[in-house]
């Protein structure tokens, strides 16, 4: 009975359980519930994923009106992964939210912090979940919204700048997509993704259709943050709470690249995409620069956040890239590092937080001698940097071993070049960090620095230890993600 | 005249081409969301001409008319208005937030501010 609602209840239990936290009054009352959500939520998810997997699409009918009349809720191995990668990353973010919440967010607000965060969930999921493109819009904004009132709560003042530019490009951005959307509707007289993915193609190359792509594929990589549309990420992410920046460098920019494939493949359709117009060498190009840039970028940061989002915006590219090359192999790498990415990135954002809880700065000249002090979140940060790297056994290895071979067959020797160099640059601002905590002399006479909490770290080593878990054991995530890329680009 | 039969395209164009601009140019942060306001209404715009059938009348079945406008379009644009309005809210509640944190809502002030 309950089994067969599954889809919708994914989406619903966070929008209904948000309301409930405002009326629990008390931040860690609102807590304990939150954490009971989205432990069940990722047990929903896992069932999902089980179901779409073994049995192929599953197919929900809001309300019971069959599409492409009703909303529907499609779910086939490409969104259901991405529901897990949502959902695992906030269960096994909630046991460090209480602590740090605590310290940043004033008492009185910290159920409301809950609230919102449940309703950015609620978007995140939605957008996931969802078979139809209006729906798309609509959950972008719910997380939208939710997003530029986290990243708001930041306690310093620049997060109220940081959230208010975001508010502006997000806004620009969904937007675009809104148009699009509308461009389609009024070409084929649907909303329903399947339904698209049938009349779209045989429409050909008319103008409202060029101009639909345009629109939502700009609009896509405003709210992916890839290069040149990054501007608005590094500022949110360095100056938002730390569990907030955490979050959304795990999940905001993956949900992004699941619209970006979902679009492109799905509802253009490969052969439109990167037949009729050059998407690939555009979203290469870019990609590449996006790496580069990111990296370079990350490499002059002289604030352990910032130089965390800078790289966010590098690892970005690399999804780009994976996107870009079209191919079973690439679009796999791009959806492994989906996963991997939010792992690690989740992870060390975790980390730059638990220090920021001790030290309350996150500059590197305050890093000095951490690695004596605390050893257990900075071993975390290095294990969680060889990642970003790209080092054998750990994950981010097996993300970047897929985007080269993936540019190795299609003969584009100076994209796996250029990915291999953007894993050097990180090797050096990886580097930096290193450096700052282990090789410097703590600075004298300063206060004696205590280890991070037990439930702090619980929730960073689960990140990280996953990272290289799903380097060792590819065959979950790669497997995966390889019947996806095959949904996608319609292989049998 | 071609052009003119699509008047409320043009419209939207010019409305979506002064809303970017607005966005873009002023640094008062109030005027940057009237701005916004502006582009999304444009694109209501485009929605609601979309929807409108030549000679059709308000969707509400009558034996009277057989040629009714679209609503769907209309619904969704409700929809949509809701969320520019929030957005709305929430770009004006981080506008007083930003006001009461640095005195001013110039963006060259503010930058200023930033870089001390």
């Amino acid at each position: 009975m309950i089994a067969s609602h599954l889809p919708v209840l994914q989406v619903a239990l966070p929008l209904i359980a948000a309301p409930v936290c405002v009326l629990l009054r008390r931040g860690r009352w609102a807590w304990a519930f939150t954490t009971i959500v989205c432990w069940g939520m990722l047990a929903i998810a896992a069932l999902l994923l089980d179901q779409a997997m073994g049995a192929g699409p599953i197919s929900y009918r809001l309300g019971g009106w069959a599409p492409p009349i009703g909303i529907e809720y499609r779910l086939d191995g490409v969104n259901a992964f991405v529901l897990l990668i949502l959902a695992g990353t906030a269960a096994l973010m909630m046991p460090y939210a209480r602590q740090s919440v605590e310290q940043e967010i004033r008492p009185e607000r910290q159920h409301l912090f809950y609230c919102v965060f449940l309703l950015a969930l609620t978007g995140l999921l939605g957008i996931a979940a969802t078979g139809d493109a209006f729906n798309i819009y609509v959950f972008l904004e719910i997380s939208s919204l939710a997003s530029y009132v986290l990243i708001a709560l930041g306690r310093r003042r620049r997060a109220l700048t940081a959230s208010y530019q975001y508010l502006i490009i997000g806004t620009i951005g969904a937007s675009l997509i809104l148009i699009g959307i509308g461009f389609l509707y009024a070409k084929t007289g649907t909303l329903n993704i399947a339904d698209l993915a049938e009349r779209v193609p045989a429409l050909g190359e008319t103008p409202a259709i060029l101009a639909a792509f345009a629109f939502i594929t700009v609009g896509v990589l405003i709210k992916l943050a890839l290069f040149p549309f990054h501007l608005w990420l590094p500022n949110a992410y360095a100056y938002a709470p730390s569990f907030v920046s955490a979050f959304f460098a795990a999940t905001a920019t993956k949900v992004g690249a699941y619209m970006l494939l979902r679009f492109v493949f799905t509802v253009f359709g490969a052969p439109f995409a990167f037949g009729t117009l050059p998407l690939k060498e555009v979203l290469l190009s870019l990609s590449l620069i996006a790496v580069l840039a990111g990296s370079l970028a990350a490499l002059f940061q002289t604030d352990l956040k910032r130089l965390l989002a800078f790289s966010s915006v590098g690892q970005i590219g690399y999804l780009g890239v994976g996107i870009g090359l079209a191919s079973v192999t690439g679009v796999t790498g791009a959806l492994v590092h989906v996963f991997n990415h939010a792992l690690m990135k989740g992870g060390l954002f975790l980390a730059a937080g638990a220090i920021a809880y001790r030290l309350g700065a996150t500059d590197l000249s305050a890093l000095h001698g951490l690695g004596r002090r605390m050893p257990f979140t900075m071993a975390a940060v290095v294990i969680g940097g060889l990642g970003l790297v790209g080092v054998p056994i750990t994950s981010g290895f097996v993300s970047k071993w897929y985007l080269v071979q993936g540019a190795f067959e299609e003969g584009l020797w100076p994209v796996a070049l250029f990915v291999l160099v953007g894993s050097l640059i990180a090797l050096a601002y990886v580097g930096r960090v290193i450096e700052a905590a282990y090789f410097r002399a703590a600075p004298e006479g300063g206060e004696p620095v205590r280890e991070a909490p037990w439930a702090m770290q619980l929730s960073i080593w689960a990140m990280i230890a996953g990272s290289v878990y799903f380097g060792l054991h590819t065959d979950l995530t790669v497997g995966i993600a390889e019947r996806a890329a095959a949904v996608l680009l319609g292989a049998p | 005249m071609e052009a003119l039969t699509h008047v409320n395209y043009w419209a939207a164009i010019a409305l979506a081409m002064i809303g970017l601009y607005a966005i873009i140019a002023p640094s008062n942060l109030v005027k940057k969301l009237i701005g916004l306001g502006m582009f999304q209404t444009a694109i209501f715009l485009i929605y609601i001409t979309v929807g409108k059938v030549e000679g059709g009348t308000a969707p509400i079945i009558d034996p009277a008319y057989d040629v009714y406008s679209n609503p769907l379009p209309h619904v969704l644009i409700l929809t949509a208005i809701v969320v520019s309005v929030s957005t709305l809210a929430v770009g004006l509640a981080l506008t007083v937030a930003i006001k009461r944190a640095y005195g001013t809502v110039e963006e060259d002030d503010i930058d200023e501010q930033d870089r001390r």
